[in-house]
């Protein structure tokens, strides 16, 4: 959404600009024959322009307000009541994830016979699930695993596809069409379809341990990335580019420094959607990694064979795993919620 | 312009198309080729047609009882998130106090993976069935039901934020000439406020409708398709058919395919559905 009011932003000034040029010759070839005093027509004009801009100011001051919710205004009977069915519905929501964190503290039998009690002085041990889930699963592996692959796999993948996504949109001929329609059919076939193949192939070229899974990463995840990027590239107008490369910029320098700052807020989406797949991704790393071990593969590692958990150190490690993520949601939490909803309305 | 940006395409586009190739475009046609072979390894396949086609259907009635199984689950689940999550819209985007803070938490779930998410629910339900002394892998009932709550847990927060931004969206002239035309509450939300927002509406159905019939990681944490193999669903299916049965990969690819095909059928047929009932502004 954001991308597109920008882009009309744009285009209203050059509109503006082209009009006030227009304006400036009429008026003057006009004075020439009425003569008509220039000035007070140009600053008719002026005043025109700044109570439309100042209109338009106020507008966006109150679409902010009803944006944000009016203040003070008194609540009624029935605003109350439905206030009071959300604050249940908001604990009913949080109850879960304090459960696992209460029985983290439990023993092993507790949190199986009794996981609504609270801990009593019987059923507490302390830190212990957390040190010998820890030792059990590698956690701190796992976690490192799971940070590198996230961190890198999303730098690449913004990176790369950011330049593919332009490269296509700016270069019309046979072969970016097709690519650009694999990209995009690429999206609606589920994994399951790739999964046996791809984990043949990554075996096959080598690409089954850390750095491998970044290549498959990014070619999975190529589909929505470069689907996304090509949208916002098609709104950037053409006359920036040009004037860059006739000022002397070549391909690379025309794009880094003036496309893809453009881009910022693709590639916030981007990033923030590829980031929350990729970090939470049991399966592909699964098929992929030989030797190495990610956060939700070290979990489901807990449960042993034939589905004996030992459910005491599970809710340790499920609170260490959502941890993380619930800082980086609340730390950006502007971003992500912005993100998702412009990923899901392009997607 | 075009000529100067052409001769970079090595640069450019050619690594994010490498590894596209890889991770992607091969591994599928040589899947969609392996659906018609029958093999123990990839490098030594004899070709059988349409066997491995008939056998996903005939061999036994797993497949089939998955079909079922996420058929009814996206069934419920889709239509249980979307009213639940378009009532917290509703509420959400009234004067109410603390919208930012519901939002927040609402939101949050959905930010967690389907591992952990399995593993949270399945210590939440069993405790719930420990009244009646079973777990949730006594019964399918259980199992479905738990997959369920699970789903709404997850994407409620999600489309609900879809939902308001759609309603925020509506042009309040269009609500109140509503209200001085004479319309009720009920009168506004059917005729101004839902036509107003099958953006949002076709946005979320797709949303809600490709996660659940996809859905394999909550599935494979809270019941692993236990008990037996009653609350597998497809794609856990084609998961075991792969790698639980040597000689039946073939089988698994061509489940695949057919899942992929479902899949792209009901996603399209959605698109173009609530599409054609979208306004033009």
């Amino acid at each position: 959404m954001a991308e597109n009011d920008n882009k009309l932003d744009l285009t209203e000034e050059e509109i503006a600009a082209l009009n006030l040029d227009k304006d400036d010759e009429e008026l003057e070839a006009n004075s020439k024959y009425t003569g008509k005093s220039v000035s007070s027509e140009w600053k008719n004009f002026l005043d025109g322009v700044e109570k439309e801009n100042e209109q338009r100011k106020i507008k966006e001051e109150m679409d902010k307000l009803k944006l944000q919710k009016p203040k003070g205004k008194k609540m009624t009977g029935k605003d109350i009541f439905a206030f009071i069915v959300l604050v249940i519905v908001a604990i009913g929501f949080i109850v879960p994830i304090l459960l696992v964190v209460m029985n983290s503290f439990k023993g092993k039998l507790y949190v199986s016979n009794e996981p609504f009690a609270l801990p009593t002085a019987e059923s507490f041990v302390g830190f212990k699930n957390y040190v010998e889930g820890m030792e059990k699963i590698n956690f701190i592996p796992a976690f490192f695993t799971s940070l590198f692959i996230t961190v890198f796999s999303v730098a690449l993948l913004v990176l790369c596809t950011s330049m593919c996504a332009w490269y296509i949109t700016r270069v019309k001929t046979w072969y970016t069409k097709i690519m650009y329609l694999l990209f995009a059919c690429s999206m609606i076939v589920p994994f399951q379809m790739v999964m046996f193949p791809m984990s043949y192939v990554a075996n096959v070229l080598h690409l089954d341990n850390m750095f491998g899974i970044l290549i498959m990463y990014l070619g999975f995840g190529a589909g929505l990335s470069v689907f996304m990027f090509a949208g916002f590239v098609k709104s950037v107008p053409l006359e920036i580019e040009e004037a860059a490369m006739i000022d002397g910029c070549g391909p690379i320098r025309t794009f880094f420094t003036i496309d893809f700052p453009i881009m910022r807020p693709s590639a916030i989406t981007v990033a923030i959607l590829n980031a929350m797949w990729i970090w939470n991704d049991y399966l592909l790393p699964t098929l992929v990694l030989s030797n190495d071990r990610t956060l939700p593969m070290a979990i489901q590692y807990l449960r042993g064979g034939y589905g004996s958990i030992d459910m005491s150190q599970m809710m340790a490690m499920l609170v260490l795993t959502i941890i993380p993520i619930i800082i980086f949601y609340f730390s950006c939490q502007k971003y992500i919620i912005k993100g998702v909803v412009a990923g899901a309305v392009k997607g | 312009m075009d000529k100067v940006i052409k001769k970079w395409f090595p640069l450019f586009a050619l690594p994010t198309f490498v590894a596209f190739s890889i991770a992607f475009l091969f591994p599928f046609f040589m899947g969609l080729y392996l659906s018609f072979c029958k093999f123990k390894v990839v490098t030594n396949t004899t070709f059988v047609w349409f066997d491995n086609y008939v056998k996903a259907f005939t061999a036994n009635g797993d497949f089939l009882n998955a079909l079922w199984f996420t058929t009814k689950f996206t069934i419920v689940s889709v239509i249980s998130i979307n009213i639940i999550a378009f009532i917290f819209a509703m509420l959400l985007t009234k004067s109410l106090k603390g919208t930012n803070v519901f939002r927040t938490i609402f939101f949050m779930p959905n930010l967690i993976g389907g591992i952990v998410l399995g593993y949270i629910w399945s210590m939440m339900i069993n405790g719930v069935l420990l009244t009646w002394q079973s777990t949730i892998t006594t019964d399918a009932k259980y199992g479905f039901w738990g997959l369920v709550i699970l789903m709404n847990w997850q994407m409620i927060g999600y489309m609900m934020i879809i939902y308001i931004s759609g309603i925020q969206n509506i042009s309040p002239d269009l609500l109140e000439a509503a209200e001085i035309d004479g319309a009720n509450g009920w009168q506004k939300l059917i005729h101004v406020t839902l036509p107003q927002i099958m953006p949002s509406i076709t946005i979320c159905l797709f949303l809600t409708l490709t996660n659940s019939f996809r859905l394999f990681d909550q599935n494979y944490a809270l019941t692993a398709g236990a008990p037996g193999k009653q609350t597998q669903m497809l794609a856990l299916d084609i998961y075991t058919t792969f790698y639980g049965r040597v000689g039946w990969q073939g089988v698994g690819q061509a489940k695949a395919v057919i899942f992929s095909i479902l899949v792209a059928a009901i996603a399209l047929t959605q698109l173009y559905l609530t599409r054609s009932k979208e306004v033009e502004n």
